[in-house]
């Protein structure tokens, strides 16, 4: 006989039952043919011998149906009947197999029902949208990909690389006439005077300094041109041309800047001659001469 | 006594050679214990007196004691390390000796020296190269008959770093108008591109608030390529840089294209920009191609005299790794891919490159 109290006492408030998920709140039953999913008396298809559920495989919808005749045969205890795709016969169709059935159990059929061509639809609704691919990142892929960029960047040397593509196009001319600067042959012959004679650069500097100040002479025009560009500020007032003529007459390139501060001390557009900043950048050394009233006034002190 | 004797100075000697952190207080206690590992130690002390030689069969490795080992080990080290500077002075002087008549110096094996050669290196005079890029989809812009106007968008939902990427590279690319995705599918807003007249479409996938991707499609059925993008530094994020990028038109800089692939990909990249730069705004866009990573630099120049050239770097900096090539625009469905990056076929070696 079935005897669904005692089942209840048995599996129920309380008690262990495998298919129940306890929280803090609330009690779950994860028993599939449970209509609610919730572990209620009323909703326990163990100790409810004649229960009904709906559910749906592949899209379509199923009414199962236990009546306490079928107690003793486990195999057929669950009447399996398919419900129609639209909603409303559906409906119908459950309200017809469960007429006489309590109102519990056929309400929450239908709601179950209804629960279920919601969310059928949505799936459809999305499986047509563009749908989101997650890839899979490996991480050590990835480790290897950030050091491998690492490296490749170092061996890029991207700097000197587009500085060298920069002055090789203007080299070759793409430029056209923007940039007037000296010919090569003029630069490369004073480069090579420069890296004879490095001892004796007084010398040089009067010879170059006479051959510079026509340079600088027919250069005149272009550095009111030089002078508009942005982000000059090494280059405040001083005309690239005069670095020209002073690197010539210079060993180091860094002592550019010492020059072009002197300049800018000097406020001279590169116009004055160039002996006295040139002599004064070679290795300079400042002796100071005691004056020989000191002493004197120290003994008269004492 | 004798024999202690002799124990004790061996154990001493061993200590000297085998350990430094052993004090020597602790050697009478010493003795007796290391009778055993003489037997050992003897083989390879005889043999040595000065620095730690090792018979043949020796290797360092078989010494229990992990102090030992390691001190044994970094002797190892410092007498291999002390053979070569002696073979590099040794080879200095010779060649300072032989003056002129010296072998050339040896060039460094650099992973570009050792680049497996690719069959598909584009030789500048190849005609059938030249054909084909008469004929292909970007010979419409390379014979000045578009200008480009480029769209660019992000994958749904952007976050601010991204957005902020798309309007700093708007500035970047001239003609770049960058919309909002508000979830459309691209398949439906490349015929409204087209429509509209833009050569390019732009679209910056973004992970987890970061852009990480990167499809470029050309847009009158062009090809789309597909990147990855990394190390996306926003201007805020450089040092040194430059006031905003101007609206000059920038030059374009394409370095290390080899391939035939790097080709295709290269002459996609010059498609982005007009064919004209402005000079007078000194500015310059960079796709350096190192490895297959394809930097991204947009610098300003200026040169101060002939032989130099200054560059102060604005704009965003970001490197591309091509993961795809496909020939019709964007379908990744169906599409027919001329090239897709096969991680277990094409990165099994360290020395083949693909661009």
């Amino acid at each position: 006989m079935q005897h669904d109290d005692v089942i209840w006492d048995l599996i129920g408030n309380k008690s262990f039952c495998s298919y129940k998920v306890k929280t803090k709140t609330q009690q779950f039953c994860r028993n599939e043919y449970n209509i609610t999913g919730l572990c209620n008396r009323s909703s326990c298809p163990l100790a409810n011998s004649q229960y009904a559920t709906v559910r749906e495989e592949k899209g379509l919808c199923y009414l199962y149906m236990k009546v306490i005749e079928r107690a003793a045969f486990p195999a057929r205890m669950w009447e399996k009947v398919k419900l129609d795709r639209n909603y409303a016969k559906a409906l119908e169709q459950i309200d017809e197999n469960l007429i006489y059935w309590p109102r519990f159990i056929r309400h929450k059929c239908k709601q179950r029902l209804t629960k279920i061509t919601q969310y059928l639809i949505r799936i459809r609704k999305l499986t047509l949208k563009r749908q989101r691919k997650l890839v899979p990142l490996s991480r050590k892929v990835e480790r290897r990909e950030k050091r491998r960029e690492e490296k490749a960047l170092i061996a890029a040397q991207l700097e000197n690389a587009i500085e060298k593509e920069l002055l090789d196009r203007l080299k070759q001319g793409t430029y056209g006439d923007i940039y007037n600067f000296p010919i090569h042959a003029f630069d490369k012959a004073m480069e090579k005077q420069e890296e004879e004679t490095e001892s004796e650069e007084e010398e040089e500097e009067d010879e170059e300094e006479s051959g510079t100040r026509e340079f600088v002479a027919e250069e005149e025009f272009e550095e009111s041109d030089l002078s508009d560009f942005e982000d000059m500020n090494n280059l405040k007032g001083s005309s690239d041309e005069e670095e020209d003529a002073e690197e010539q007459s210079s060993e180091e390139e860094e002592t550019e800047e010492e020059l072009e501060e002197e300049k800018t001390k000097a406020k001279s557009k590169g116009k004055t001659p160039l002996k006295g900043p040139v002599r004064k950048k070679r290795a300079y050394v400042e002796i100071e001469y005691e004056q020989e009233t000191e002493p004197a006034q120290k003994s008269k002190a004492t | 006594m004798d024999s202690n004797e002799a124990t004790t100075s061996e154990s001493v000697s061993k200590k000297k050679g085998k350990t430094k952190k052993v004090k020597r207080k602790v050697k009478s206690d010493e003795a007796p214990v290391q009778e055993m590992e003489q037997a050992e130690g003897e083989e390879t002390e005889k043999k040595s007196e000065s620095g730690p030689c090792f018979p043949p069969t020796f290797s360092v490795s078989e010494i229990k004691n992990k102090q030992r080992r390691h001190s044994m080990f970094l002797k190892l080290k410092e007498e291999k390390r002390k053979q070569k500077l002696e073979l590099k002075k040794k080879k200095k002087k010779e060649r300072k000796a032989l003056g002129d008549k010296a072998p050339p110096k040896e060039v460094p094996k650099t992973i570009e020296n050792q680049r497996i050669y690719d069959e598909t290196t584009v030789n500048p005079e190849d005609e059938e190269v030249a054909f084909d890029e008469g004929t292909d989809e970007f010979s419409a812009y390379f014979n000045r008959l578009t200008n480009p106007k480029v769209l660019i968008t992000t994958s749904d939902r952007p976050r601010g770093r991204t957005v902020r990427f798309c309007e700093q590279l708007a500035t970047v690319i001239p003609h770049a108008h960058v919309y909002y995705r508000r979830g459309l599918a691209l398949k439906r807003v490349i015929p409204q591109c087209v429509s509209r007249g833009f050569t390019y479409l732009m679209v910056i996938n973004e992970d987890r608030k970061v852009p990480n991707g990167l499809v470029l499609c050309h847009l009158p059925d062009g090809p789309t390529a597909h990147f990855k993008v990394s190390n996306v530094r926003l201007r805020k994020e450089m040092k040194r840089r430059g006031k905003d990028p101007t609206e000059h038109v920038p030059e374009v800089i394409l370095n290390n294209f080899t391939t035939r692939l790097g080709h295709s990909i290269g002459r996609m990249f010059a498609a982005l920009f007009p064919h004209d730069p402005q000079f007078v705004g000194r500015q310059v866009a960079t796709f350096h191609n190192q490895r297959d990573f394809i930097f991204f630099r947009f610098h300003r120049y200026i040169f101060k005299n002939e032989k130099k050239v200054g560059i102060q770097e604005l704009g965003p900096r970001f490197t591309l790794k091509l993961r795809s090539l496909q020939k019709g625009t964007f379908d990744s469905k169906f599409g027919e891919y001329e090239w897709v990056h096969k991680r277990h076929e094409m990165d099994s070696s360290r020395r083949k490159f693909h661009l």
